[in-house]
């Protein structure tokens, strides 16, 4: 039998997994409250999908438009989110995202300035004001090195290269401890710790047009649910509207949003710009109805309204999307998307270099001449697991959640933007709440052999087995599966296909064989990491089976429209006695009134209300 | 589609050699994709380093043909059709295994960097004040990717083993990025000249040439701190002022909020 006295133990009083923005800043929370910190990392420190991130983020600084007003970002995110947000989750991130930004600042964020010398702000789908603090179109690299220099002189210590394999509980069923594996030896590493804070991003691997990266599968959703925490909003899963589509090798990389919000327009095959086409109901006052208007907004007309390409994600979405059908493709079968005509090259280089950048070398394409080819790509979880709104703990005690992998913040459908200011407000509140709860438990828990030596054997079993399933093409077949069943437009016949495909690939997973030895073996790692995959892709084609309306990112064919009665309720996945993905309607808890006041103004009213109150009435 | 030729290292340390391998390839095609290919169909357990493949992240570097790259954003139209591509690890760091080198020994030099310290001057309601221009250059060399191809070509590191003595260009433009902060009241000159080596550096500007970010990290970070070097500790009037006046202080942007 495995000896696990032979195993490097190590102990911590608060572990985190993922070195994002989330895990980065739970961890420096978490070690402020001088306890021991570990955070745990599949690739290189600096090197998480945080870096990708773009545009930049949500917070409501007033900085560009003194009007702006966490009340306002606070209404914005819930109507973005087709009101089914955690409303605390919502109200905590509109108030916390500006004091959180400043402190990246002081930490040493170099953020573009206003001519006042203050941090810039910049337009984005679905925000009223210019409202995301940015750095050209790196912010998330600009995020992610602050953290990562101040974090390495607060005393974290750091495992790189390490995966999460799964979660081992104490008698009470609370976390107690984690077993890992180091990427390059392939031995294992066991942590002991008081509180663990997941902040391991999401799961877009599982398809195959995504821009997310392969450290994508869905970990922290899976080491959840096998631990018997409750997942829920799965079905919620956000395709960008922009993303690469030619030449194919790239096709689902990122194309930042700050190129509309820079004023870049969409236009299809005819050169008509169809997204005036595409205005939902709820938002027709606050969009511009003529390319007129969206000019006299673009060149800074405060009466001017929005253009329609500013619209919220799931809508331009399904707008390429619908283009696309009727026969008005761009050549590879997407949108046209042009900065070229509304913007100088020198404007478009210094605003956007790295996209300009990117389609130079990837695309051979120069986005200050020629109009851009883009196509949707999946690219955000808004789902994932529940967690209480105030302390980020989910249904298992001592397993805290933050980030992409937390549900609720983000309801149908999120803001751009609003993700960088999750992660920062999310990853403070996880890190605080995981001290607080480590420092009253006292002493670790011994951790239970069984537990341990079943995981290790789970992982072993794959290279020990003389044959069995090729982990990539089974990660091929999911992935082709994911696209065609349970993508932008759903309906019950497809989501039923996708499942029975997705209980097929389940059952040759038993047999999942990867060759080779232990150390640095991508193939065991894919292995690995298709566990994780297949559970979270269940849990999303599972929800989107239940919830019989289109709300946000969530479009049924089926059930075309958001249904009143579908407010009520989330969808929460959870692992059953039988072993089995159990699911349930859940009744969301209501709102707090005067938040639901707010979210529920006209943009009038709120906008006097909040002048009243900073004493500018009658000024204007 | 066009089938290729390409040589991979494969090994440790200890042993290793090139492999040769055949592939298709098609249009739009940069290197990293190419090794993927091969990966699953043909090496499985080929070890590589990637993570965003599209030049934001720094994790894909390697040399080919003998060049410090990210294979992420190096076309495969960049070489002739009847050309091999060979593709080995950064030569700098030790091999860890196939295409992976151990890295860790950057980490360590950042370690050694003294944090930012701003000026509690420059702190307003609404933040801290400087200006666009003010921060252009900073901002310059904080588009840094960590790629290391930089600390792997320079041949302070590379052929004369000087990583006791010399931080390498990375770090020396991450002390720069921190110096030419508008509000940074830290000093670091000091640690500069000593630990972190900058009389090392003799200007070849190999680091600046290999830079995927286009990041001047010769001319505008390293030249300017070793002025600054110089300026302080050989130059005898600012000795000498500094004797008399005490440590030269930044001047602060202006603050002007109404
Ligand atoms: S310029 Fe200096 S740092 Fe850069 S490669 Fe040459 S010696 Fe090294
Ligand atoms: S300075 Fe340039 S070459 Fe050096 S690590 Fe940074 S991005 Fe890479
Ligand atoms: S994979 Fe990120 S830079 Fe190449």
């Amino acid at each position: 039998m495995l000896d696990i006295s032979e195993i490097r133990t190590v102990e911590h009083d608060v572990l985190v997994v993922g070195a994002g923005g989330a895990g980065l800043s739970a961890a420096i929370e978490a070690s402020s409250h001088g306890l021991s910190t570990g955070i745990v990392m599949k690739s290189l420190l600096g090197k998480a999908h945080t870096v990708m991130a773009e545009g930049g983020m949500a917070a409501a600084l007033a900085n560009v438009d003194s009007r702006d007003h966490w009340k306002i970002h606070f209404r914005d995110t819930m109507r973005g989110g087709k009101f089914l947000n955690v409303w605390r989750m919502a109200e905590l991130h509109s108030k916390l995202a500006p004091e959180r930004v400043r402190l990246l600042e002081e930490w040493g964020a170099v953020f573009d300035r206003t001519k006042k010398g203050l941090i810039n702000q910049r337009n984005f789908g679905g925000h009223r004001y210019p409202r995301l603090a940015h750095v050209g179109d790196r912010t998330g690299l600009e995020m992610i090195r602050t953290l990562q220099d101040h974090g390495i002189h607060q005393g974290i210590e750091t495992y790189m290269e390490c995966t999460a394999l799964d979660l081992v509980k104490n008698e009470k069923g609370e976390v107690c401890g984690i077993v890992c594996m180091w990427r390059e030896s392939g031995s294992f590493i066991i942590f002991k710790a008081k509180s663990i804070i997941f902040a391991t991003g999401g799961g877009g691997k599982g398809w195959e047009v995504t821009s997310n990266s392969w450290e994508y599968t869905g970990d922290g959703y899976a080491l959840a649910y096998e631990a018997g925490a409750e997942l829920m909003d799965l079905e919620f899963n956000q395709f960008h509207p922009t993303g690469m589509i030619w030449p194919l090798s790239v096709k689902g990389i990122l194309v930042t949003e700050s190129v509309r919000g820079e004023g870049g327009i969409l236009l299809n095959s005819e050169g008509t710009r169809f997204m005036f086409n595409y205005v939902p109901e709820r938002f027709k006052d606050e969009t511009a109805d003529t390319e007129e208007e969206a000019a006299r907004w673009l060149a800074g007309d405060p009466n001017a309204r929005r253009p329609p390409e500013l619209l919220t994600r799931d809508v331009v979405a399904r707008a390429i999307n619908e283009e696309v059908k009727a026969g008005r493709g761009s050549k590879h079968g997407g949108a046209y998307l042009n900065i070229a005509t509304q913007r100088s090259a020198e404007d478009i280089k210094k605003k956007l270099p790295s996209m300009y950048h990117q389609f130079k070398v990837l695309a051979e394409l120069d986005i200050t001449k020629e109009p851009m080819e883009v196509g949707p790509t999946c690219h955000y979880f808004m789902g994932g697991i529940k967690v209480d709104a105030n302390t980020t703990m989910s249904s298992v005690p001592g397993l805290f959640a933050c980030g992409e992998c937390a549900a609720g913040m983000h309801g149908a459908n999120r803001l751009g933007g609003n993700s960088l200011s999750d992660l920062l407000v999310f990853g403070y509140l996880s890190g605080k709440n995981a001290a607080e709860y480590a420092a009253k438990k006292g002493s670790h828990d011994s951790l239970d052999e069984d537990q341990v030596r079943k995981i290790i054997r789970n992982a072993t079993d794959i290279l020990n087995r003389e044959s069995g399933a090729n982990p990539y093409l089974l990660h091929e077949t999911l992935e082709t599966n994911m696209q065609e069943h349970v993508g932008i437009i759903r309906s019950k016949e497809n989501l039923e296909k996708g499942i029975d495909a997705l209980e097929k690939m389940k059952a040759d997973y038993q047999t999942v064989k990867a060759k080779g030895a232990s150390q640095f073996n991508p193939g065991w790692h894919e292995a690995l990491a298709m566990r994780n995959l297949l559970i979270t892709a269940e849990a999303v084609a599972r929800a989107a089976l239940q919830r019989e309306e289109s709300r946000g990112a969530h479009t049924r064919s089926d059930f075309p429209g958001e249904q009143d009665e579908w407010l009520n309720y989330n969808i929460v996945s959870k692992k059953g006695a039988d072993g089995n993905m159990s699911l349930s309607k859940t009744e969301r808890l209501k709102p707090d009134p005067e938040m639901e006041r707010i979210a529920k103004s006209t943009i009038e009213d709120l906008e006097k209300e909040i002048a009243q109150e900073q004493g500018k009435v009658g000024a204007e | 589609m066009a089938k290729r030729n390409f040589q991979i290292y494969r090994g440790t340390k200890e042993s290793g050699e090139l492999a040769y391998y055949e592939t298709d390839v098609s249009e739009g095609m940069v290197v990293l994709d190419v090794i993927h290919k091969i990966q699953a169909e043909q090496a499985n357990d080929l070890a590589l380093r990637w993570n965003c493949k599209a030049g934001k992240c720094g994790s894909c570097s390697v040399e080919i043909n003998g060049k410090p790259k990210l294979s992420c954003m190096t076309r495969m139209n960049e070489y002739a059709d009847d050309e091999t591509i060979t593709v080995t690890p950064m030569k700098t760091f030790p091999l860890i295994r196939d295409l992976v080198t151990d890295v860790s020994w950057n980490y360590e030099q950042n370690k050694k960097i003294k944090p930012v310290k701003l000026a509690k001057e420059s702190k307003t309601a609404k933040g801290y004040v400087m200006y666009q221009k003010d921060v252009d250059r900073v901002q310059e060399f904080r588009k840094c990717i960590e790629c290391y191809l930089c600390q792997n070509v320079c041949h302070v590191l590379r052929d004369h083993g000087q990583e006791e003595n010399f931080v390498g260009p990375r770090f020396m433009i991450r002390v720069a990025s921190l110096e030419m902060h508008p509000l940074d009241v830290e000093d670091r000159l000091p640690e500069l000249k000593n630990e972190f080596g900058s009389g090392m550096c003799n200007i070849t500007r190999c680091c600046t040439d290999v830079c995927p970010e286009h990041i001047n990290i010769t001319d505008n970070g390293i030249i300017p701190m070793k002025e600054r070097v110089v300026d302080r500790f050989y130059d005898p009037v600012t000795i000498i002022g500094r004797k008399i006046f005490g440590p030269k202080k930044k001047k602060l942007p202006p603050i002007d909020l109404d």
